[in-house]
């Protein structure tokens, strides 16, 4: 079967000159009884990009990792790495590290250990190999745990052990499954800088999946949405912030708000003002309509008669987000801090539209 | 599981809320005697030692009064014995190698795939404990091939068959205090085969299931009495029993020896699920 891959879409801008392989992810079917984990799913990654599969449960990012790294078969579809496919060669033929959401350092061997096992089995001799481990565990930060087990390891340093084992093995691609979720939010921040230094520094193609946005955005050269077994899209993170290409997008990245609108040709009335619909209108459902704004799309300015009844704040530092309840419904809107202090809860505001442009969607429905 | 690292605060929040108390009276961890428990312990020891202890006294008690060691010596000379404790410890080996070869890469496999079909497994390998032992004897002898009909080591088959219950409960513990899929996936990845898997990351972590499964065979080989009499082989259990010497009290001896041998073996056991249970705690 042959399938288009949107070849403008695979490279990001800055990436795509490193020493990593390219991979090519090609109308990946997977099945799991009467579950499709992954339906017709296409992606290609440039070499030496990170690109990180973002999705809620069971959306299939997990699946289609697994898929790449050899521990699950495509029912349909292959996987291309370096231009071959390699959909039947077996997990440990391809060459790829990979780091596990669960801790999955070796109990019996210490960090060194760990980190030289993948040359022991490419028989490099014992000297190489011992001064290789020893000069990832640096690269990791931990010189001063070579010869510790893992159950003397915390948490993140237990996951930097695994990333320099993974490294060791000068693999084509790294394979990263959730590896922060069980860290504390201090030790996921420092090391999301660090893999990313890391990666950036040695230029290795990487495949992150993860459920948490932030991670995703602050990391990734590019994001990947999925929902039930699909691509929904795949950009830079401020492309797919700014313009979501679907509502599960708009809904699934960052913050918005949800408010019913007219259509007017190729034009929606929102909150009073007409603008412009985004994106394809042929695409734009029939019958009643919302429109998905983000905080920093409306605006809102006291006035004892407005509509708009101030129901929440948020302090965010620079940023207050506000809540005001309008016509049965909440929406967020981003106001500068200073400018929040009359914005008191209680206080009545006009809220108006600043966007150039509105993502619609059909209302969702009421449980 | 935390480790120290510089700027770590070392004292817990919660503590630093506590007042210094200089006059506290310092806790004292008093043995407590309770009846009940004690009771029970006593009869319990009672119950097992006694019994050994007029064996001990039996086979070590000196024709003209007094205790004596040479029986001990004497045991090694008795007609019989040498040949008895070698096919044992052949059986034994034997038993041994051909259960682990058999239930290791089973038990992984059925944890990795067949989660489902451990509760089957359950039931299978509690059979031959349900089943007479005899009924293993006869079936085994009538399916054998000729070539093993009459050699000693078809006891191992059967013995085999028997050591599966231990074997499978030690290995499916074992199993279940790793991240099996996790160590599997994360080795496979690095390069290594499936047989690498086993014996370079699952049975150094497998230690104390192995070694706790490795025991309890050598215990019920050097145990086992029906299967080997009614076969005609006489292992040390065979011998105690059927032996003829001149020092009956030697044969007692040995049956002595062997019950404190297996009631070390099942100390050491019971220390080692504790030391893995640790293990598994900490990582």
């Amino acid at each position: 079967m042959v399938v288009t891959i949107d070849e403008s879409q695979s490279t990001a801008p800055g990436v795509g000159t490193g020493v990593g392989a390219p991979v090519v992810f090609e109308n990946l079917t997977r099945r799991f009884g009467a579950t499709t984990a992954l339906d017709r799913f296409s992606l290609a990654i440039a070499p030496g990009e990170l690109v990180a599969l973002l999705g809620p449960s069971g959306c299939g990012k997990t699946t289609a990792l697994r898929v790449l790294a050899g521990f699950e078969r495509p029912d349909i579809g292959r996987i291309l790495v370096d231009g071959k496919d390699v959909s039947t060669v077996p997990a440990q033929r391809r060459n790829m590290g990979m780091v596990f959401q669960s801790y999955s350092l070796f109990p019996n061997m210490d960090a060194r250990d760990n980190v030289a096992f993948g040359l022991q089995l490419r028989h490099q001799r014992s000297v190489q190999r011992r001064t290789r481990a020893t000069e990832l565990l640096d690269l990791v930060g931990l010189a001063d745990h070579v010869t510790k087990y893992p159950h003397q390891l915390s948490g993140g340093q237990q996951q930097r052990v695994a990333l320099a084992r993974a490294l060791a093995i000068e693999p084509r691609v790294l394979l990263l499954d959730e590896p922060l979720s069980a860290l504390d939010a201090k030790v996921r921040a420092e090391l999301r800088d660090q893999i990313r230094a890391i990666q950036q520094r040695l230029a290795i193609t990487t495949v992150f999946v993860t459920h948490d946005q932030e991670e995703a955005m602050s990391m990734a050269d590019r994001v990947c949405v999925m929902s039930r077994g699909h691509l929904e899209q795949v950009d830079t993170p401020a492309v797919l912030y700014s313009q979501p290409a679907t509502p599960f997008v708009g809904q699934f990245v960052g913050v918005s708000s949800r408010v019913p609108v007219t259509r007017h040709g190729n034009q929606v009335e929102v909150l009073g003002r007409d603008v412009p619909i985004r994106g394809d209108l042929s695409a734009v459902p029939a019958g009643d309509l919302e429109a998905l704004l983000r905080p920093e799309d409306l605006d809102v300015t006291p006035n004892p008669n407005g509509l708009g009844i101030v129901n929440h704040r948020s302090f965010l530092g620079a940023l207050t987000r506000v809540g005001v309840g309008l016509g049965g419904s909440t929406v967020r809107v981003d106001v500068r801090s200073p400018q929040a202090d009359d914005l008191v809860l209680g206080t009545r505001v006009d809220v108006s539209v600043t966007a150039r442009d509105v993502l619609v969607t059909t209302p969702q429905p009421t449980s | 599981m935390a480790s120290l690292e510089l700027g770590q605060v070392l004292a817990d929040p919660s503590e630093i809320d506590q007042p210094y108390e200089a006059d506290a009276p310092l806790k004292k961890h008093r043995f407590q005697f309770r009846w009940g428990r004690g009771t029970i312990l006593v009869l319990a020891a009672a119950y097992f030692i006694l019994p050994f202890y007029a064996g001990m006294e039996y086979s070590l008690q000196h024709p003209t009064g007094g205790f004596s060691l040479t029986p001990i010596s004497q045991i090694a000379s008795a007609p019989g014995f040498a040949s008895a404790l070698w096919l044992s410890t052949q059986l034994a080996v034997i038993t041994m190698a051909v259960v682990m070869v058999l239930m290791v890469p089973t038990v992984i496999y059925v944890h990795l795939r067949l989660p489902r079909f451990r509760r089957v497994m359950e039931v299978i390998t509690i059979l031959p404990i349900i089943i007479p032992p005899i009924a293993y004897s006869v079936g085994v002898l009538e399916s054998a091939p000729q070539w093993l009909r009459n050699s000693q080591y078809l006891l191992a088959v059967v013995y085999v068959i028997l050591a599966m219950p231990y074997v499978y409960r030690s290995l499916d513990s074992g199993l279940g205090a790793l991240d099996l899929k996790t160590l599997v996936e994360a080795s496979r990845s690095l390069g290594s085969s499936w047989l690498m898997t086993i014996w370079r990351v699952l049975v150094p972590n497998l230690r104390a299931a192995l070694m706790s499964a490795s025991v309890l065979t050598l215990a019920l080989v050097f145990g086992e009495f029906t299967i080997a009499n009614v076969d005609n082989w006489q292992t040390v259990p065979v011998w105690i029993y059927l032996a003829p010497t001149d020092n009956p009290r030697i044969n007692t001896l040995v049956a002595m020896i062997a019950l404190l041998a297996t009631a070390l073996v099942l100390i050491l056991i019971v220390s080692l699920d504790r030391s893995q249970s640790r293990n598994s705690r900490r990582s």
